[in-house]
């Protein structure tokens, strides 16, 4: 049997248009636009990341790009496909496609960490020797085997944004969405959290969206790559960047950045120089 | 002012209504299209059904016994101490077997039910459930209502069951009257209609318990604060909708029969 997350690569090779694209996005809830006409997209193989301060609308964004939140204007696609108006019934094989990491992790407190890693699987019906197997490998990746019997519940914070990864990633996702994964976090788990991500990004090329408030985090994103002999995440070259790791940055609720890192730290942008110093 | 505050809270009302109605019809649609979580039909048929046995047992036995005690009391003024067990029966199986087993059903599980989802929505595990590709109405909702109107239906035998043999160990133990008039009083005068009404009116209880529980469960928001107030208002409403809805069942079968 191949390797449960060795599919990724693959689709991710045979995509050619980009992965995702918002078109002239606007969502209100009951006041003033939240998110404002954003248009973006994100190529295959490409990690974008959405920064912005807390409550700017982040995770809304996020939540439209999957369809949990549906758009008053504009158009959202995944894959190519359209999914701005189409019924629950017809988004939910989409999302299956799609891989989330919530902000807490949002695991399911009732079922063991391998039922919450096997959800999907579970609900495909796959027999349970090959569940048992993927589980493995996916707590594998992310460095937590020994916590298949183990209940959400006695699990630290890192832990389960770590077991949260393992869920997005064992249905082959073609498109990984990371709702701040390290937000709350101490520094140190901060960066286990962030070497799995660099992991997935290096190792398994699945294009992703991640939003986060933490310039450290993305700074050590753009700054490193995996080394897979040594099983660890280690500094690029002096100057050197990660090219496929590229910045959006959000502010009451309008796009104000999409660019590199370069563009990013040479920005003429009053909001954007703040927020990076 | 005054008149604003009157028309907003007429607006939300009749928008109240419309999302429950959608909700409710969605869920029960949902039963006749695949998928359906048949396994966790059966795991909320035993947490509702056989999880409220005991509650509804002595419920019931309690209150046939209260029915005996009060009648008994009142008829004797007739010299129709007799009729204690066509009281006791008629009154069980028309009417409080089906209310009472509704109602205590409801503080037990249109309260979980709310309380559960509403956890579940403000810890975002219901929107992963949706970016996992399960649909949570199917797996959760429907599941919740179809056992409930199930399990109710049964538990409302059980509870008429209790009633009258609460009633009839009040009439023979305290009252010291004989223990087969009470039984053949209870048996002779009960029709087909009297039974029919106290098995329909559970249908539409189960119901309203699962969807208003599910409901409020679904819609809550802010934090722990709002599992809440939608765990009392999904009780409140459903108990007194049982009541309400009990008394538009009770006047069609009354005219029909």
């Amino acid at each position: 049997m191949n390797a449960p997350l060795a599919s990724p690569v693959e689709s991710a090779q045979q995509a050619t248009g980009p992965v995702l694209e918002f078109s002239g996005v606007t969502v209100s809830f009951d006041g003033p636009p939240v998110l404002n006409d954003i248009s973006f997209s994100v190529a295959p193989g490409e990690t974008r990341i959405l920064l912005g301060p807390a409550g700017v609308g982040k995770s809304v964004l996020l939540k439209t790009a999957n369809g949990l939140v549906q758009p008053d204007s504009g158009t959202v696609a995944i894959l190519g496909e359209t999914i701005t108006g189409l019924p629950e019934r017809l988004l939910i094989p989409m999302r299956a496609r799609t891989g989330m990491v919530f902000q807490e992790g949002a695991l399911f407190d009732s079922l063991p960490v391998r039922d919450n890693v096997a959800y999907q699987l579970i609900q495909e019906k796959v027999a349970d020797e090959e569940i048992d197997e993927r589980v493995h490998i996916a707590l594998r990746f992310v460095g937590l085997e020994q916590t298949f019997s183990l209940f959400p519940g006695s699990l630290s914070g890192g832990m389960r944004r770590r077991v949260a990864i393992a869920r997005a990633l064992i249905h082959y996702p073609e498109l990984l969405l990371y709702d701040s994964p390290t937000g709350g976090l101490d520094p140190v788990t901060s960066t286990t959290i962030i070497e799995l991500i660099v992991k997935q990004r290096d190792v398994y090329k699945t294009p992703s969206l991640l939003v986060t408030h933490r310039l450290q985090d993305a700074f050590t994103m753009c700054s490193h790559r995996f080394d897979t002999e040594k099983d660890a995440m280690v500094p690029l070259p002096d100057g050197e960047t990660d090219p496929g790791t590229t910045f959006l940055m959000l502010n009451d609720g309008k796009l104000i950045f999409d660019g590199s890192l370069h563009d990013l730290v040479h920005s003429e942008n009053e909001f954007v120089r703040e927020f990076l110093e | 002012m005054g008149i604003e505050a009157i028309d907003r809270a007429a607006k939300n009302f009749v928008l109240t209504v419309q999302e429950y109605s959608l909700f409710a019809a969605r869920a029960a649609l949902n039963l006749f299209s695949a998928p359906v979580y048949w396994s966790d039909i059966i795991v909320q048929c035993d947490i509702i059904g056989v999880g409220s046995t005991l509650i509804v047992v002595f419920a019931g036995f309690f209150t046939g016994g209260v029915l005996a005690v009060q009648s008994a009391a009142t008829l004797a003024s007739f010299g129709a101490t007799a009729v204690t067990g066509r009281f006791v029966a008629m009154s069980m199986i028309r009417e409080l077997g089906a209310v009472l087993t509704g109602i205590m059903v409801s503080g037990r599980n249109a309260s979980s039910m709310a309380s559960e989802l509403g956890s579940m929505v403000v810890t975002e595990q219901i929107d992963a459930m949706r970016a996992l590709g399960v649909d949570p109405m199917r797996k959760l909702v429907t599941p919740r209502i179809f056992a409930t109107v199930v399990m109710l239906f049964f538990l409302t035998i059980l509870s008429d069951f209790c009633g009258i043999l609460g009633g009839a160990a009040v009439t023979v133990f305290m009252n010291g009257q004989n223990g087969t008039q009470y039984f053949s009083m209870a048996y002779e005068y009960l029709r087909y209609p009297d039974i029919l009404q106290g098995l329909i009116k559970p249908i539409f209880f189960g119901f309203i318990i699962a969807s208003i529980g599910c409901f409020y469960g679904m819609r809550t928001t802010g934090g722990t604060q709002g599992v809440g107030q939608s765990t009392i208002k999904s009780v409140v409403f459903a108990s007194v909708l049982i009541i309400f809805v009990d008394l538009l069942v009770s006047l069609t079968m009354v005219s029909l029969f």
